[in-house]
């Protein structure tokens, strides 16, 4: 019998990047999937990144991750959200050509020595006496492992529906995972059911290019991971349509036939990425929604209309897709779906991803509720470092809220759980000005560096940065300047005898960073993205110093730990529901606590005064 | 759970004493006590017995769990207001397994933690109990109420909204989410600002009627201060005498006026002097007096050097009894008038007295406000600092759930409850 420290169940973004950590750890690591040529397949919108997601995407950079370097290889079209905002919420993103990303993440991960990949079905996992201890292919043989982490996606009791016709899949020509969904029933874990939808896929010959407002990608793109400076593929456009009366009235009367008005699902779907049918009921008075027209690849027909999710029949796609500007003859290579799936309510997950009721096995990705590439990624790279530390045998890696994205999502979903598959805003993360994309290697780089996860030219080049910044920072830093010393430059200051540092100057925003780079040659002297990086970091410096209150109040809430067996039912002041929500999740700290739906300032303030209780009368006793 | 029992009147010879229980077992002591069960809040008449002994004659007051102001099934016993009656019924229930005399606070504790009470109400029962005079129990009583967390919630509400408001700029940029929402951010901004300006003005206030209005006598040596105070006061705090300088340390009386409380400060007599000792008196009392909310002049004609009136000040000549005119403590006329004056000023500044009584309650509505002015200049700025004037947003939002105990708890809960004593 086959023996590995981390078996990872499932190929797709988790997956991949689950094994991949796993394995840069130290950790003998298989990843056991359906089909080794579909691994890193994007089966939604062929795009990476984003506000949040591209915030995620550079944290799994930071720390050695697959993802960023496979977009930046991919990528055919780079965009920087939020330019015209602070640089806190700009969030790199791009249109990626879906061969070339699945080519490089394979090539990735065929990279790694550790890393064995296997092809087959896991109908069963092993579990003894609570511990995850292997899992059972479909031939019968069983390989064993220390932890197992499953990522397996929408294929647990997957149903794609298009108009009142459905099918059982994982996704448009995969089947669904049927026994293994059989088995974890077995399991009795608490689990919802959610939905998704896909727009139906064009072909891009038939579009009419012509008639289309046409995106560029930016002039400056700005990529993925820390390591590269500059895309690797041929950049192309975006095309730009909108829907108009005549789509949204086919779409009115053909409602009905709708898989998701007319009945036949029973998730919940987001309310941030609606269906053409949600958008045209629910803002009915809006007479245009827009279209990005995203081809999928550089030799690839396919174009993926991006705002027109669909559960129509194949039919009525047709009509009112054919409806729009520029594709009056299109031509339809699949219609449209929504996939209806079942995921594992995320509260019974420790903050390292493993369930708190069976050690060893670890869960990521949309089997826990969320949605998107760089959500499942992000959990991956988190539950193969945990499912490495577990077999091997050493500390567990967990991330707070103060410290990243990956952090505050996972705080989410341990605490509060999902109602709709759970997308990441950058408005979810109340650190905001100190978890930025640009700094994501300062933030977390210097632990992967720690726990081993990353690699030696990663060090060394991080290492390289942050000398160079730390000397740029101690050149600004040197010498003070009054308002007299600054009356000659463009910076105009009060006069309130305030002597300035070249770093304080930066934090004046944009405008002062010419006058700065005359007022301290050997800082304009640096490299450019070294200049830029120590200016945002000198943007935000004073915010930051102001939010350490808040900071150190929620480490304080952090350290106040709840114990397991604490007694909510003997809190006659919490209400029915609050109180049962509270022992069901059994947050583990003070804070967990407070982020739990419903929960109030005068509930928590219960729970602290009774955790002292117990406390006093423990000392008492 | 234990079942707790103290003394919930004054101790001492009263005419009633009332005793409070609260817990899972204190249906079975009265039971045992009064040998049945009366009716669930009706004021029962029992003799209390035990062990074949009759304790007292008793009004018994029985309550369900979930409808007593501690949540707990509890009761209360009205008895006679002996020491040897009280001593007798608290030993009697000694005797009781599973029931123990209350900590400090223990009742009012055992409110919060049942959800009965939130901490601005826990504030405002404790001014409650402490209330001396009129102002301060209406003042304690509106805090009792709830007002705090209502209104709090009110504002916290419109600023989620504002807060909301940009935030979908920022998530959604790439979408269809149009529109410039600077002008509703600003107004709900704004709207907030403004009521919370309203309550921080009246918190100086209200925080004077919890803690008193301090009215200090000034005035040159030997202008009758000293004995102006023991007119007011209608004793003898202050020693007097026909020598100037008598008075060197500052003297407080604490008294009630117009349903206020006030503390009246006697100061010592300002003049040049070379006394090291007398200087020192005279340095205090310029110290004082200058913090004081109110201050009385007592004239003679003599310049006093170091603090000249302030706005509202009451300045008035002393010795009427020489003069003919002003105010005398020594034969009491003008007394009344200058009482009257004294509560008439005070009174006005109460007026606009808010619902934010304690120090903690100013530092947090300061910390909003601070907030909410910088988030407006933020938003003024344009999109370009969306994600500043959100984060300042969320500063204050978090300042206004402190008000009503979100954070900063556990510093709160030991001092507030070592406020309480026994039975409260």
């Amino acid at each position: 019998m086959k023996h590995f420290d981390v078996i990872v169940i499932g190929g797709g973004h988790a997956g991949s990047e689950a094994a991949a950590a796993a394995a840069r750890m130290g950790a003998q690591t298989a990843l056991i999937t359906l089909r080794a040529d579909a691994i890193g397949v994007m089966s939604c919108n062929p795009a990476i990144g984003g506000l949040g997601k591209g915030h995620l995407v550079r944290e799994i950079d930071a720390l050695d991750g697959v993802m960023a370097r496979a977009a930046d290889s991919a990528g055919i079209q780079f965009r920087l959200l939020n330019r015209r905002k602070g640089p806190a919420v700009q969030g790199p993103r791009a249109q990626a050509d879906r061969k070339l990303y699945r080519r490089a993440i394979q090539e990735l991960l065929a990279a790694e020595p550790r890393l064995d990949i296997i092809e087959g079905e896991v109908t069963d996992l092993m579990i003894d006496g609570g511990r995850a201890i292997g899992v059972v292919l479909q031939d019968g043989s069983q390989i064993t492992a220390s932890s197992v982490v499953l990522t397996a996606g929408t294929f647990l009791n997957g149903i794609i529906h298009i108009g009142d016709q459905k099918q059982s899949g994982g996704r448009m020509g995969d089947r669904p995972s049927l026994p293994l969904a059989l088995r974890l029933a077995d399991m009795y874990l608490p689990r919802g059911r959610l939905k998704t939808g896909t727009p139906p896929r064009l072909s891009g010959r038939t579009i009419d290019w012509g008639r289309l407002e046409m995106q560029p990608g930016d002039d400056s793109p700005v990529v993925f991971s820390f390591l590269n400076t500059e895309p690797k593929a041929r950049q192309i456009s975006c095309g730009i349509t909108h829907t108009n009366e005549k789509t949204h009235d086919i779409v009115r009367a053909n409602l009905g036939k709708s898989a998701m008005y007319g009945g036949h699902i029973d998730g919940f779907g987001p309310r941030y990425c609606p269906s053409i049918e949600d958008k045209i009921v629910r803002f009915s008075e809006k007479p245009s929604h827009q279209i990005f027209l995203e081809p999928e690849g550089l030799d690839d027909d396919t174009v993926y209309p991006n705002g027109i999710s669909t559960s129509l029949p194949a039919d009525v796609q047709a009509d009112y897709v054919r409806s729009i500007r520029g594709l009056e003859n299109v031509a339809i290579l699949q219609p449209g779906y929504a996939i209806e799936y079942d995921y594992f309510d995320p509260r019974c997950l420790r903050p390292t991803l493993e369930l708190r009721d069976f050690q060893g096995l670890f869960f990521a990705g949309q089997i826990n509720g969320t949605t998107g590439y760089e959500e499942a990624a992000a959990q991956g790279l988190l539950a193969g470092l945990n499912a490495a530390a577990r077999a091997l045998n050493t500390e567990p890696v967990t991330l707070s809220r103060s410290s990243s994205y990956i952090g505050v999502m996972i705080d989410d979903l341990i605490t509060r759980g999902v109602t709709e598959p759970y997308r990441m805003f950058t408005s979810r993360a109340e650190f905001r000005l100190a978890l930025r994309a640009d700094n994501a290697d300062q933030r977390l780089t210097p632990l992967g560096i720690a726990i081993g996860c990353v690699r030696e030219d990663r060090r060394k080049m991080f290492e390289g940065k942050m000398s160079t910044l730390r000397s740029a920072r101690s050149i600004l830093e040197g010498r003070k300047l009054s308002s007299k010393d600054l009356a000659e430059s463009t910076i105009s200051v009060s006069q309130d005898g305030v002597r300035r540092s070249g770093y304080d100057l930066l934090g004046f925003g944009e405008d002062a960073r010419a006058a700065v780079d005359l007022l301290f040659p050997e800082f304009a002297a640096l490299p450019e993205p070294i200049k830029v990086q120590t200016a945002v970091d000198a943007l935000y410096a004073q915010y930051l110093h102001r939010q350490e209150q808040d900071a150190h109040l929620l480490r304080r809430e952090e350290d106040t730990l709840i114990p397991d067996d604490f007694d909510y039912s003997s809190m006659p002041g919490l209400s029915a529901e609050l109180g049962l929500k509270l022992a069901r999740q059994r947050p583990a700290t003070l804070a967990h606590a407070g982020r739990i739906e419903g929960m109030t300032p005068a509930a928590l303030t219960l729970i602290l005064a009774h955790i002292r209780k117990a406390q006093r009368s423990k000392a008492s006793a | 759970m234990d079942t707790i029992y103290a003394l919930a009147s004054a101790r001492g010879k009263a005419g009633v004493a009332v005793l409070r229980l609260s817990g899972p077992g204190s249906h079975a002591a009265i039971r045992r006590l009064c040998g049945d069960m009366p009716a669930f809040r009706r004021a029962s008449l029992r003799r209390l017995v035990s062990e074949g002994l009759e304790l007292d004659t008793a009004l018994v007051l029985v309550f369900p769990e979930g409808e007593s102001f501690t949540g707990e099934a509890s009761a209360e016993l009205h008895l006679h207001g002996s020491i040897a009656v009280v001593q007798s019924v608290l030993r009697a229930l000694s005797a009781i397994e599973g029931l123990r005399l209350a900590e400090p606070g223990e009742f009012t504790r055992r409110a919060l933690e049942n959800g009965r009470l939130d901490l601005a109400q826990v504030e405002g029962l404790a001014d409650l109990i402490d209330a001396e005079t009129e102002a301060q129990r209406r003042q304690a009583l509106r805090v009792l109420s709830g007002a705090v967390g209502q209104r709090a919630e009110i504002w916290r509400k419109k600023l989620v909204r504002a807060a909301a408001l940009i935030e979908a700029t920022i998530d959604f940029a790439d979408e269809d989410v149009p529109v410039d929402v600077t002008p509703e951010v600003s107004d709900l901004t704004r709207a907030v600002l403004g009521d919370l300006k309203r309550e921080a003005a009246g918190a100086k206030a209200a925080e004077r009627i919890r803690d008193g209005f301090e009215v200090a006598i000034v005035g040159a040596p030997n202008a009758g201060k000293s004995t102006l105070l023991n007119a007011l006061a209608g004793r003898e705090a202050a020693i007097t005498s026909e020598f100037a300088g008598t008075t060197r340390d500052v003297i407080e009386v604490r008294m009630e006026l117009s349903g206020l409380a006030v503390t009246l400060l006697d100061t010592a007599g300002l003049r040049q002097t070379t006394d090291p000792v007398e200087q020192m008196g005279i340095d205090r009392a310029l110290l004082r007096a200058k913090a004081a909310d109110l201050r009385v002049f007592l004239q003679t004609g003599e310049d006093v050097p170091g603090i000249q009136p302030m706005t509202g000040d009451i300045v008035i000549s002393g010795k009427a009894d020489i003069t003919g005119s002003g105010v005398s403590g020594k034969t009491g006329q003008g007394i009344p008038e200058l009482l009257a004056a004294i509560g008439e000023t005070l009174q006005r500044r109460t007026a606009d007295a808010g619902i934010l009584t304690r120090e903690r309650h100013r530092l947090a509505t300061d910390r909003a406000i601070r907030a909410m002015e910088s988030a407006l200049t933020e938003v003024e700025k344009g999109s370009e600092r969306a994600e500043i004037a959100a984060a300042e947003l969320r500063v204050a939002v978090r300042a206004l759930e402190a008000l009503v105990g979100r954070v900063d708890v556990e510093d709160l809960l030991d001092e507030i409850f070592s406020s309480f004593c026994i039975g409260k």
